[in-house]
C-alpha cells in the first residue's frame, strides 16, 4: 500500500513528465519541418532559381524568379491599401473613439482576423474580379489587404494606447492642434511598435495562398501589370507540390526555403524593433 | 492583451469644429478621416456577408434547404448537397481539436509553471515560430513527406492491429482524413498553446501562492488554482483553434484527397468546405456551381462568424495584469 503522501508526489512528477512529453511531442514536427525544408530546399537553390521562370514539367532547372517578384508586388499594393486603413483606424480607436462604438470596432477587427482567409478571396472575387471580367494582381493586393487590415489595427492600436497621456499634454499645451500632435508626437513615439505590427502583418500575408486562388491566380509567366493575373511564391508552391513532377516538387522546396527565410527575417526584425524601444 | 479602461484618459477640449474665418477646421477633417477608416471595418465585414450571400442567391433558391443533408454533389447535373463536406469539415476538425486540446494545455502549463523563465521563453518563441508557418508549407510537408510515411509504415500498421474497427478499414492511400486530421493538430497546437500561455500568465499569483502555502504540490496548485481560474479563458482558445482549423484550407486540401465520400474510416481520403471551393470555384462549370461553392462559403462564413464571437466574448475578460511584451 502506497501512503497517501508518496502517492500524491508521484501523481505529481508524473503530470510534470507528462507536460514534459507534451511540449517535446509539439516541438517536434517543428523540426521535423524544418529539417525537410532545409535538406531539401538547399539541394534545388542555385542562381537560375532567382532568375528563371519555371519550366514545363518534365524539363530540369528552371526557377521561381517570377513568382517572387509578382509576391513582392502583391505585398508592396496590399500595403498601400492596408496600412493607411488599418493605422488610421487604430488612431481613431485609441485617441478619438468613444468607448462603445471602439469596441465593436475592435470586435469587428477580431471577428475579421478569425474569418478564413479563402472567404476573403471570394469575397474579392465578386467584388473585383467578376466586374473587372477576369483575375488580376490589383483584386489579389485587396484581398491580402484585407487580411493585413485587422492586424495591423489591433497593435498599432495597442502601441498608441502605451504613449504617456503627458507627452500628448506637453504638446496641446504648447498649442499644437490636437491632429499635428497625433501626427508628430503620438504617432511618432509609436513609431518602432507600429513598424512591428506592420513587419508582422507582412510576413503573415507573405504565404497566404487560400486568398489568391480565385483573385491573383498565378502566372507561368512574367507579369508586373496590376490588372493581369500574377505570379505569387506561395500559389506556386501549391501548384508544384501537388503536381506529379519531381522537377517541381523540387521547385516547391525551393521555394519554401525561400518563403520561411523571408518570414525569419521578417519576425526576427519585428523582435528587434520591438526590443529598442 | 491588456485594455486600458477609458476612464484614465482626460477629457480633451475641443476647439470649436467650425472657424468661419479659416474655413474646415484641421482637427475636424483629421478625425473625419480616422472615423472613416475605423468605421470601414464593420463596412467590410457587413460587406463580406451581403456580398457571399447575395452570390449564393441563385443556389439557395434551387436548392432550398436540400442543400445541407444532400449527398450528391453533381455539378455536370446541376445538383448540389453539401453533405460530404460538412462531414468531412466537422470530423476533420472535431478530431484534430481532441488531440490538439490537452498537448497544447499542457505544453501551455509547462511553459507557464514548470520551467523556469528562460526554457519556458524559449519554447514560447518556437510555438510562436510554429504558427508562423505558413499553411501551404504545412501542405508541402504533409503531401512530401508525412503523406508516403503513413501509406507505408502508420496506416498499414493501424489496418493490420486495429482493422476490424470500422474507423480502420480499408488500403491505405496516404493522402486520407487521417492525414488531414494529424496536419490540423499540428497547426492548432501552437494557436491553442500561445492563448492558452497568455492566459495562464494573466492569472495572479497570490492564487498559486495560496495553493502551495496550503502544502499543495505542484499537479495539485495547477488543478484546484490555475486550470479552475483559466476556464473560460482557455475554452475560448480552444474555441479559437476550432475556428482555425474548420477554415483552414490549403494544407487540407493538398493531404485530404478530395474525394466527396462520407466514410467512417479514417484512412479514406474526403473533402472539407474549404478544399472544395480552392479546387473548384476557379474552374466553376455553371453559375449555378459557382452559387452552390458561395453557399457552402457562406454557410462556412456563419460557422467561424459564431465561433470566433463566441471565443472572443470567453476570451474579453483576460487582462495580463503587467501587460506589455506578448
Amino acid at each position: 500500500m502506497i501512503s497517501y503522501r508518496l502517492r500524491r508526489k508521484l501523481l505529481n512528477l508524473l503530470m510534470t513528465l507528462g507536460m514534459l512529453t507534451a511540449t517535446l511531442l509539439v516541438l517536434t514536427p517543428l523540426g521535423l519541418i524544418f529539417f525537410h525544408i532545409l535538406k531539401m530546399g538547399f539541394s534545388s537553390i542555385n542562381l537560375d532559381f532567382f532568375t528563371q521562370i519555371p519550366k514545363p514539367p518534365g524539363e530540369a532547372g528552371g526557377g521561381m524568379a517570377n513568382g517572387i517578384v509578382g509576391s513582392g508586388l502583391l505585398i508592396a499594393t496590399a500595403s498601400l491599401i492596408g496600412l493607411p486603413l488599418g493605422i488610421f483606424g487604430a488612431v481613431y480607436l485609441s485617441e478619438y473613439g468613444s468607448s462603445r462604438f471602439s469596441s465593436l470596432i475592435r470586435f469587428s477587427a477580431d471577428v475579421l482576423s478569425g474569418i478564413p482567409s479563402i472567404i476573403t478571396g471570394m469575397v474579392v472575387y465578386g467584388l473585383l474580379v467578376v466586374p473587372m471580367k477576369g483575375f488580376s494582381a490589383l483584386a489579389g493586393a485587396l484581398a491580402l489587404a484585407l487580411i493585413m487590415l485587422p492586424i495591423v489595427l489591433r497593435t498599432t492600436e495597442e502601441q498608441l494606447k502605451m504613449v504617456p497621456m503627458t507627452l500628448r499634454e506637453a504638446s496641446l499645451a504648447l498649442g499644437v492642434p490636437l491632429w499635428r500632435t497625433t501626427l508628430k508626437v503620438t504617432l511618432k513615439s509609436a513609431l518602432k511598435g507600429i513598424i512591428t505590427g506592420v513587419l508582422l502583418a507582412v510576413a503573415r500575408v507573405a504565404g497566404e495562398t487560400a486568398p489568391l486562388l480565385f483573385t491573383a491566380l498565378g502566372n507561368m509567366f512574367w507579369s508586373h501589370k496590376l490588372n493581369e493575373p500574377i505570379a505569387a511564391l506561395p500559389l506556386q508552391i501549391f501548384n508544384f507540390a501537388i503536381s506529379p513532377y519531381d522537377d517541381w516538387h523540387r521547385l516547391a522546396w525551393g521555394g519554401a526555403l525561400v518563403l520561411v527565410t523571408l518570414m525569419f527575417t521578417l519576425s526576427l526584425l519585428a523582435r528587434w524593433f520591438g526590443r529598442t524601444r | 492583451m491588456p485594455r486600458p479602461s477609458h476612464a484614465e484618459r482626460p477629457v480633451i477640449f475641443l476647439p470649436p469644429r467650425w472657424n468661419i474665418k479659416r474655413g474646415l477646421n484641421g482637427d475636424f477633417l483629421f478625425k473625419g478621416v480616422t472615423v472613416l477608416f475605423a468605421i470601414s471595418i464593420l463596412g467590410i465585414l457587413l460587406l463580406m456577408a451581403v456580398s457571399m450571400y447575395r452570390q449564393s442567391l441563385p443556389s439557395i433558391h434551387t436548392s432550398g434547404w436540400s442543400f445541407i443533408p444532400g449527398k450528391e454533389w453533381d455539378p455536370v447535373g446541376g445538383t448540389f448537397g453539401a453533405l460530404p463536406y460538412i462531414y468531412g469539415s466537422l470530423v476533420s476538425s472535431l478530431l484534430s481539436l481532441a488531440l490538439a486540446t490537452p498537448l497544447s494545455i499542457a505544453t501551455a502549463l509547462f511553459i507557464t509553471e514548470v520551467a523556469n523563465r528562460r526554457v519556458g521563453g524559449m519554447i514560447a518563441a518556437l510555438v510562436e515560430l510554429l504558427a508562423a508557418i505558413p499553411s501551404v508549407i504545412y501542405g508541402l510537408w504533409g503531401v512530401l513527406v508525412m503523406a508516403p510515411w503513413l501509406q507505408r509504415t502508420v496506416e498499414p500498421f493501424l489496418n493490420d492491429h486495429l482493422g476490424f474497427l470500422p474507423f480502420f478499414s480499408g488500403p491505405p492511400y496516404g493522402v486520407s482524413m487521417l492525414a488531414a486530421v494529424l496536419i490540423l493538430m499540428i497547426m492548432i497546437v501552437p494557436i491553442i498553446t500561445s492563448i492558452t500561455k497568455e492566459v495562464l500568465l494573466a492569472i495572479p499569483d497570490s492564487q498559486r501562492e495560496a495553493a502551495v502555502a496550503l502544502g499543495a504540490t505542484r499537479w495539485e496548485m495547477i488543478r484546484m488554482a490555475v486550470l479552475p481560474y483559466g476556464r473560460s479563458g482557455i475554452l475560448g482558445a480552444v474555441i479559437l483553434g476550432l475556428g482555425r482549423a474548420i477554415g483552414e484550407t490549403m494544407a487540407v486540401t493538398m493531404v485530404i484527397g478530395n474525394t466527396p465520400k462520407i466514410s467512417l474510416s479514417l484512412l479514406d481520403p474526403a473533402y472539407t468546405m474549404p478544399s472544395v471551393i480552392a479546387n473548384e470555384f476557379a474552374e466553376a462549370s455553371s453559375d449555378l456551381h459557382a452559387a452552390a461553392l458561395m453557399e457552402i462559403g457562406l454557410l462556412l462564413l456563419v460557422v467561424t462568424l459564431i465561433i470566433n464571437s463566441l471565443a472572443r466574448l470567453l476570451l474579453w475578460g483576460v487582462n495580463r495584469p503587467t501587460g506589455g511584451q506578448a
